[in-house]
């Protein structure tokens, strides 16, 4: 598992653009805000958390038909099928370094695009803190999509319709825990939400992931 | 005890598309005209012999399309949720058919519910739409659906198509009984309490009761027959490309 993990990294690293470009996605699209609805500080400063969650999880979205397209059109798929590693464990793999690459990043951007939203100075830890708790659910349930596709020649924009709405729950507690943290409320209800749906996804969607590219390599 | 297990074990038999065919063929007409006479009394009652509500006056003859639309959203999801089951488990080719036939049945009357609310909204809460959770649950469903049906339409091989769209509906479930809730927590309401409960001492008029109850049973039986009629299409469909397959021309 930890060789599947590091060489999609490797993947990942060398291939080019894959990492960067979902971030020069989150930056162009958050520097274009201003320019749609004005650049007035206090309204800027109130759509800040939910505006960066939301822009976090487009960014997300980008990257998500590679997960396994690659290794599903030269073969490896149908390899890592019969290796005696579990498809569960590649899909946690794969669903990691999708993380790793892309969302992580994202995490780490986000507190910086806040300076340019004027986010409310209580607002850089909690977003930092929801997105990292979040965006792992993110990256497992667009496998899941990613998985459902897989065998489809364009299922870029299908992939969108089906993933969007699942990501409902995520999107809704992790802005307000993003939101609550900024105006200085308390957010304990909404963080152990987030965090509900955040490790529930992980404990139980792999399996459903595993089982989809099992149908669709059968 | 052993006859219930026989008469649970004779559902099966329908499972055979012939038998299917040949049952529902016999038993359509009567529901066509049952859920037709069920609707236009129904409605011809509530719309023009109910008296006007002293708060809502005539704009609360919409419950009459509303609220039956509203249930039949759901419950053709639950359809749905029911025959993805049964194909996942038993795997009978009818049963994923009819999952893959209620969908737009569904659609439509999410469509329905969501369009007579925002008509009944902009005189009633002065808006066509507000962000209540009621009306967010039923917007995010409609995109549940259209998920569902565009997997459906993108997957070329049937049986491929009918396990990850099953997958993707008992997954989808989940996902919107979870949102469902999420919603409810993150905007409150506008929407008025269930109108019609077992348990609450406080229910809708009896006047409008009963035209409403006539209106749900039509909803329900029209969609029993819209969902069976699909069926039997899917069925042919599948027949029909057969049929081309094996004769070796196109398809």
């Amino acid at each position: 598992m930890i060789e599947l993990l590091v060489r999609d990294l490797k993947l990942a690293f060398r291939a080019g653009g894959g990492v960067g470009l979902s971030i020069a996605f989150f930056l162009l699209i958050s520097v274009l805000l201003p320019f749609g609805i004005g650049a007035q500080s206090p309204l800027l400063s109130a759509i800040a958390p939910g505006f960066l969650w939301f822009g976090a999880l487009l960014a997300c979205l980008l990257s998500l038909e590679r997960l396994f397209a690659l290794d599903w059109e030269d073969g490896t798929l149908d390899l890592l099928a019969i290796a005696p590693l579990p498809l569960e464990a590649v899909v946690l793999a794969k669903a990691l370094a999708h993380w790793l690459t892309t969302c992580l990043p994202l995490v780490l951007a986000a507190p910086v695009l806040g300076i340019l939203l004027n986010l409310e100075t209580n607002g850089y830890f909690w977003i930092l803190s929801s997105l990292f708790l979040g965006t792992p659910a993110l990256s497992i349930i667009g496998a899941f999509g990613a998985a459902l596709t897989v065998g489809l020649k364009r299922g870029g924009l299908l992939l969108s319709l089906l993933v969007l709405p699942l990501y409902i729950p995520t999107l809704i507690f992790g802005a307000e825990v993003a939101r609550r943290g900024a105006i200085g409320m308390n957010v304990t209800t909404p963080l152990l939400l987030l965090m509900g749906v955040s490790f529930g996804v992980i404990a139980f969607v792999p399996f459903v992931t595993a089982s989809v590219l099992r149908i669709n390599l059968r | 005890m052993s006859l219930w297990r026989q008469k649970l074990n004779n559902i099966w038999r329908f499972a055979n598309p012939v038998k299917f065919l040949a049952v529902t063929e016999k038993v359509l007409p009567s529901l066509w005209v049952c859920a037709l006479l069920c609707l236009f009394v129904g409605l011809g009652w509530g719309f023009f012999i109910t008296p006007d509500d002293y708060r809502q006056g005539s704009t609360v003859k919409i419950i009459f399309l509303h609220v039956p639309a509203a249930l039949m959203a759901i419950n053709c999801w639950i359809l749905m949720f029911v025959a993805s089951l049964i194909w996942f488990i038993r795997r009978h080719h009818v049963s994923a058919l009819m999952a893959r036939a209620s969908a737009p049945v569904g659609i439509l009357m999410t469509l329905i519910a969501l369009f007579t609310g925002a008509l009944w909204g902009q005189p009633m809460w002065g808006t066509w739409w507000a962000w209540d959770p009621r009306l967010t649950s039923f917007l995010i469903l409609f995109l549940f659906y259209l998920g569902y049906v565009a997997l459906w339409e993108a997957i070329e091989n049937p049986d491929v198509a009918a396990d990850l769209t099953s997958v993707l509906c008992l997954v989808g479930s989940v996902f919107a009984f979870l949102s469902r809730y999420a919603v409810l927590f993150w905007n409150q309401g506008l929407h008025q309490g269930a109108t019609l409960s077992l348990d609450k001492e406080e229910n809708i008029h009896d006047i409008f009761f009963f035209p409403l109850l006539l209106c749900m049973a039509g909803f329900v039986l029209l969609s029993v027959a819209l969902v069976l009629y699909r069926t039997g299409t899917e069925i042919r469909a599948r027949r029909i490309r057969l049929y081309y397959v094996n004769e070796g021309r196109g398809e």
